[in-house]
């Protein structure tokens, strides 16, 4: 078989795949599986309203995606991601609400706020790993908790003992009242358009810059980098530098775009981590993420719909969404069950 | 072999084109069946009775306390004036995260529900926003106040209960301590901080609180190793304000009372009455649960929107005085001299001799 073909027929199977693993688990607990799947459509593109909504879940997905990628690039393991979103939502926030500048000013200072606290947040565990070898992993999973519990502190604070800041002002708000009108009240606003652009500068820099060839030598082997005369642990902070800066940067979409305020949480929200398989899926490309992000996105909201139309329990629709991100993330065994097929035939 | 695998291609691709015919004509009925709910919607609203749906946090509709309360209320209502789970009559979205609240009042306001209730504070958010945004659709929220004419909004005295459990609790301890798990730190949680130190402070200045925070409402683990350490601190009575994860409070205290069935150990339960919860064998370490009537104001509202009178724009207080708020049945486990002590005091904050403090000093 061409390569080619198997390039184009492992995704599709994999997803009918999914589709009809999902299917069997709906008839098996007592649902219909076409009422489900026309709810789930319905819940992504069946109207204005959900395609703005899509478009505006996808938004922080598409950001904590470029995040893991470009630690994972660079040999990282980012699973702080969730932890920098949560303290730039939270400086975005702070800013919205602690001034009022004209809109010029106030909002690139709210989104500077939350790519600085991001950034932050990723240069703790890079500098501990450049300079002392602690594994990435366990910083970041701990400074994750710290973000949590820090940013849920300083929510009470600001807010004089309430669970949650007031709103931001309106000039630095990412809202826009055209995607508003156009999408029927939907929360869609303009970060899809910096997402977006984010995705152009992590392609930039991987491809056509210096620091990208570095970062990427190192992730392939840092012995050889630094051998090749690379300051390995500079690269390393930068590389979690920018990762963080990118996390931040997806908290302040939900802290200026869809909430426009920062309230304090009871658990992680969930996109840092769901980034982690955004980024995996996309292969770590910026090309990869956007289509991760596009997949994990659109089925998440869509997901909500489901028990609305199709009167499926939560708990189903989650256990149908996890099987077909499953299927489409082992594309590989069936590129590889294709391959051994082929081979076969050959060898006869 | 060649023709095999095509074969297989083939029948793959069959099957794909058939599944997706097959969702393209059933979208066409469902297009039709909406349209048939909002017909049917109307029809309901000519027999004068009213849709009623809620949105939950993200405790669900099983978290055994304040959610399930909300649920059953509509549920009650909806059989009592004959209505069905669905379109034009009751329901109920789940929300996994907080970004999830405005989408599912969003789809219920959508469905024609003549009333959506958001179950919970932290909605407080979602339903100004989308309230604001569909001036036409009724909503209720709970345990928080939004100030739009469209908006119902309903308050607990939490504090006024809660005291009581502390008189309780300090009258029934037998080691002078008591233990307190909250579930995050929110203005709601902390009234039934503030009432249960006040109400132990009441009853026995010299028995000691310990109170502790998970930051969660849907982590039972939580609860469980806080109980345990309160109980290995000395604590036998602990009152949990944590919804889901006050779960856990119930699961560490069973295990204890299994191991050791001479052992003192007590919960207090919050929300709704508890007492199932605490059943371990013939034995039950449910002392009495802090009822709040979620369940009573959500059939409220409904029934005077029913009436025609939606209490829009107002917000009320439901507390001892009102009946919102009180004791369960402690079926034994409090004695009769404490239970008139505690009356007692019910007394006094109902004539309002005793003012029970909202926040912790």
């Amino acid at each position: 078989m061409s390569n080619r073909a198997t390039n184009l027929l492992v995704p599709i199977i994999s997803v009918l795949l999914g589709l009809l693993v999902g299917a069997i688990i709906m008839v098996v607990s007592g649902y219909s599986p076409i009422e489900g799947y026309v709810a789930l459509w319905n819940g992504i593109f069946g109207d204005l309203y959900t395609i703005g909504e899509t478009l505006r879940q996808i938004t922080p997905y598409l950001l904590a995606g470029l995040a893991v990628a470009f630690a994972f690039r660079s040999g990282l393991f980012n699973i702080g991601v969730e932890g920098q979103l949560i303290v730039g939502w939270f400086a975005a926030a702070y800013v919205g609400v602690a001034v009022e500048l004209p809109k010029i000013i106030h909002l690139p200072l709210a989104l500077l706020a939350a790519v600085v606290a991001g950034a932050l947040w990723g240069f703790v565990p890079g500098l501990l790993k450049a300079k002392f070898r602690v594994h990435e992993v366990i910083v970041t999973i701990m400074m994750n908790y710290i973000a949590l519990h820090t940013t849920n502190a300083l929510i009470r604070t600001v807010s004089g003992g309430g669970d949650r800041t007031e709103s931001i002002f309106e000039s630095a708000s990412l809202r826009s009242e055209f995607f508003q009108n156009l999408t029927d009240f939907s929360r869609l606003h303009y970060g899809i358009f910096i997402a977006l652009a984010m995705v152009a500068v992590m392609w930039f820099i991987l491809e056509k810059t210096t620091l990208g060839f570095e970062l990427k030598a190192v992730g392939f082997n840092q012995n050889a980098s630094e051998y090749a005369g690379m300051n390995v642990n500079k690269n390393i902070i930068l590389a979690m530098v920018i990762s963080g800066a990118f996390a931040g940067l997806g908290g302040a979409m939900e802290a200026l775009g869809t909430f426009e305020y920062v309230s304090s949480k009871g658990g992680f929200t969930g996109i840092g981590f769901d980034g982690i398989a955004v980024a995996l899926l996309g292969m770590n490309t910026p090309l990869g993420v956007v289509f991760g992000a596009s997949l994990f996105g659109s089925l998440k909201y869509g997901a909500l719909n489901m028990p609305n139309e199709a009167g499926i329990p939560v708990e189903i629709v989650e256990i149908v969404i996890a099987v077909i991100i499953f299927f489409v993330a082992s594309g590989y065994i069936i590129r590889l069950f294709l391959l051994r097929a082929a081979n076969k035939k050959e060898a006869k | 072999m060649i023709k095999r695998k095509f074969g297989l291609g083939l029948s793959l691709m069959l099957a794909a084109g058939t599944m997706l015919a097959a969702c393209g004509s059933e979208e066409d009925t469902s297009t039709e069946n909406t349209g048939n709910g909002g017909d049917s919607g109307e029809a309901t609203e000519e027999s004068s009775n009213i849709s009623v749906a809620m949105v939950t946090d993200v405790g669900g509709i099983d978290d055994k306390s304040f959610n399930q309360s909300a649920w059953e209320g509509l549920q009650k209502f909806g059989e009592e004036n004959g209505l069905e789970e669905g379109d034009g009559g009751y329901a109920y979205l789940t929300s996994t995260s907080d970004a999830d609240y405005t989408t599912n009042l969003n789809n219920l306001a959508r469905r024609d529900f003549d009333v959506v209730y958001g179950i919970g504070a932290l909605m407080q958010g979602a339903v100004e926003e989308i309230a604001s945004q569909q001036e036409e659709q009724q909503f209720a929220i709970i345990d928080e106040v939004v100030e739009l004419p469209n908006v119902a909004s309903v308050m607990f005295k939490e504090q006024e209960g809660a005291f009581l459990a502390g008189v309780a609790a300090a009258l029934m301890t037998e080691t002078g301590k008591v233990g307190f798990v909250g579930g995050m730190e929110i203005p709601v949680i902390e009234r039934f901080e503030a009432g249960f130190k006040a109400g132990v402070e009441a009853a026995d200045p010299s028995v000691e609180v310990d109170s502790q925070y998970t930051g969660a409402f849907d982590k039972a683990e939580l609860g469980k190793t806080t109980a345990n350490r309160m109980y290995s601190g000395g604590a036998d009575i602990v009152f949990h304000a944590a919804g889901g994860t006050g779960n856990g409070v119930f699961t560490e205290a069973k295990e204890r009372k299994e191991a050791d069935p001479e052992a003192n150990i007590w919960v207090i339960g919050v929300d709704a009455d508890q007492y199932d919860e605490g059943q371990i064998g013939d034995q039950n370490v449910t002392m009495t649960s802090v009822l709040k009537g979620v369940e009573m104001a959500v059939i409220e509202i409904a029934e005077k929107t029913q009436a025609g009178e939606f209490p829009g724009g107002e917000t009320t207080v439901y507390g001892l005085a009102e009946d919102g708020i009180g004791l369960a049945d402690s079926r034994g486990a409090i004695p009769e001299d404490v239970m008139t002590q505690i009356e007692d005091f019910k007394q006094q904050i109902i004539d309002g001799e005793i003012e029970v403090p909202e926040t912790v000093e």
